[in-house]
């Protein structure tokens, strides 16, 4: 299977690298949010990211704004993306603003169609339950910065097919990326740990132990790893990974993922991390 | 190019990044990526910073990690770039 055209639900972060790693490979993204100003938003930093990827990746393909440009299609209606191929949905980490999505899907799209659920707590099983076509679901957990990772941790609900995960790893081999193909239990593998050591970090700012660039610095220069816990819960939105943890406890009911007072009131004070300018760390504006 | 503007280039390099990084330690040359100092994510935001602030283009030329590994790689690329005949 080849694919020429990608519907892309939701504009945020995740989306907008989604849409970026599309168009760098060739594939025609149709772009759906709810917000007009998510998609004006995104349109500027696939450009952005189109534009300064050589810096990091020889090995990606380089691309012009013009063909990037016209590789994207932006709509805040849902029907738009009826003659798309393939659908990846990236909405916000909650069950109740998922699931009429994936029921107006299921209704417009052909069912031959595939649904990539972009997620990194909620269960597949769960999300596939929500339509006709439980099969035909997969979870794809991607990460930032998207089109700079080679690898993609890819979610096998109870009924998603062999056939399913063939369709994916087409659109992978197009995408030059892999899969590591895991099970179905909320948080999968990389959330079920990483919000642990995200939620600590916090407890450890509250506590006062240290300060962010100390506990970020701990994890870099120590453990070798490319982003601290605090710089990555800044990157993933502080509010996404409240979401994660309250998904968290209340599947496994553990109260090893009871989410940290100081995040819920970062949150609250509307320092949400990167994308709002102040969350552990503050960022200038260029 | 003088010594002065050259000198307030790294000035203005090092007050963006520090802004960011609480790493008042930081040298000129540190290479920011090496060490794990920024990410990717931060290098798109420091090349969009030298463009607004410097009035120059980033050319498909340039998109050179070399370029902006460090302030002092920084520095001596906006200074080339100022003194290009078709710098703005």
């Amino acid at each position: 299977m080849n694919f020429s055209t990608i519907g892309v639900i939701g504009a945020g972060n995740i989306g907008t690298g989604v849409v970026t790693d599309l168009v760098m490979h060739g594939i025609h993204a149709v772009v759906m949010d709810i917000s007009e100003a998510a998609l004006q938003k995104a349109e500027t930093e696939v450009l952005k990211n189109v534009r300064f990827a050589p810096v990091f990746s020889k090995t990606l393909p380089r691309v012009t704004r013009a063909e990037a440009t016209g590789r994207m299609t932006f709509t805040r209606e849902l029907k738009d993306l009826a003659g798309c191929q393939m659908i990846i949905e990236n909405v916000t980490e909650r069950w109740e603003t998922k699931r009429p999505i994936y029921e107006q899907l299921d209704v417009l799209m052909p069912p031959e169609v595939c649904f990539g659920a972009n997620t990194s707590c909620l269960s597949i099983t769960k999300i596939a339950a929500a339509t006709k076509r439980p099969a035909q679901i997969i979870g794809i957990h991607l990460m930032n910065p998207v089109h700079l990772k080679p690898t993609v941790e890819v979610i096998r609900g109870f009924h998603t097919s062999a056939q399913t995960i063939d369709v994916l790893q087409a659109l992978f081999a197009q995408l030059h990326k892999q899969a590591i193909i895991v099970e179905d239990l909320p948080g999968f593998v990389s959330n079920r740990i990483s919000h642990v050591f995200m939620n600590e970090a916090a407890f450890v700012m509250q506590d006062q132990l240290a300060t962010a660039e100390q506990v970020d610095q701990i994890f870099k220069q120590c453990f070798g790893h490319k982003m601290g816990p605090l710089e990555t819960a800044d990157l993933i939105g502080l509010d996404t990974v409240a979401n994660s943890l309250d998904v968290l406890y209340e599947s496994f009911q553990d109260s090893k993922y009871r989410c940290c007072p100081l995040l819920r009131k970062l949150v609250d004070a509307g320092h949400l991390g990167r994308k709002t300018g102040r969350g552990f760390h503050i960022y200038p504006t260029a | 190019m003088n010594i002065t503007d050259e000198t307030e280039i790294r000035a203005k390099i090092r007050a963006f990044i520090l802004a960011s990084i609480n790493l008042p330690g930081l040298e000129d040359g540190d290479n920011l990526f090496e060490s794990g100092i920024v990410n990717s994510l931060f290098a798109v935001e420091l090349m969009t910073f030298l463009e607004k602030t410097f009035a120059i283009e980033v050319g498909p030329d340039d998109l050179d990690i070399a370029n902006f590994q460090s302030i002092e790689a920084s520095a001596g690329f906006v200074s080339r770039k100022r003194t290009e005949p078709s710098a703005a």
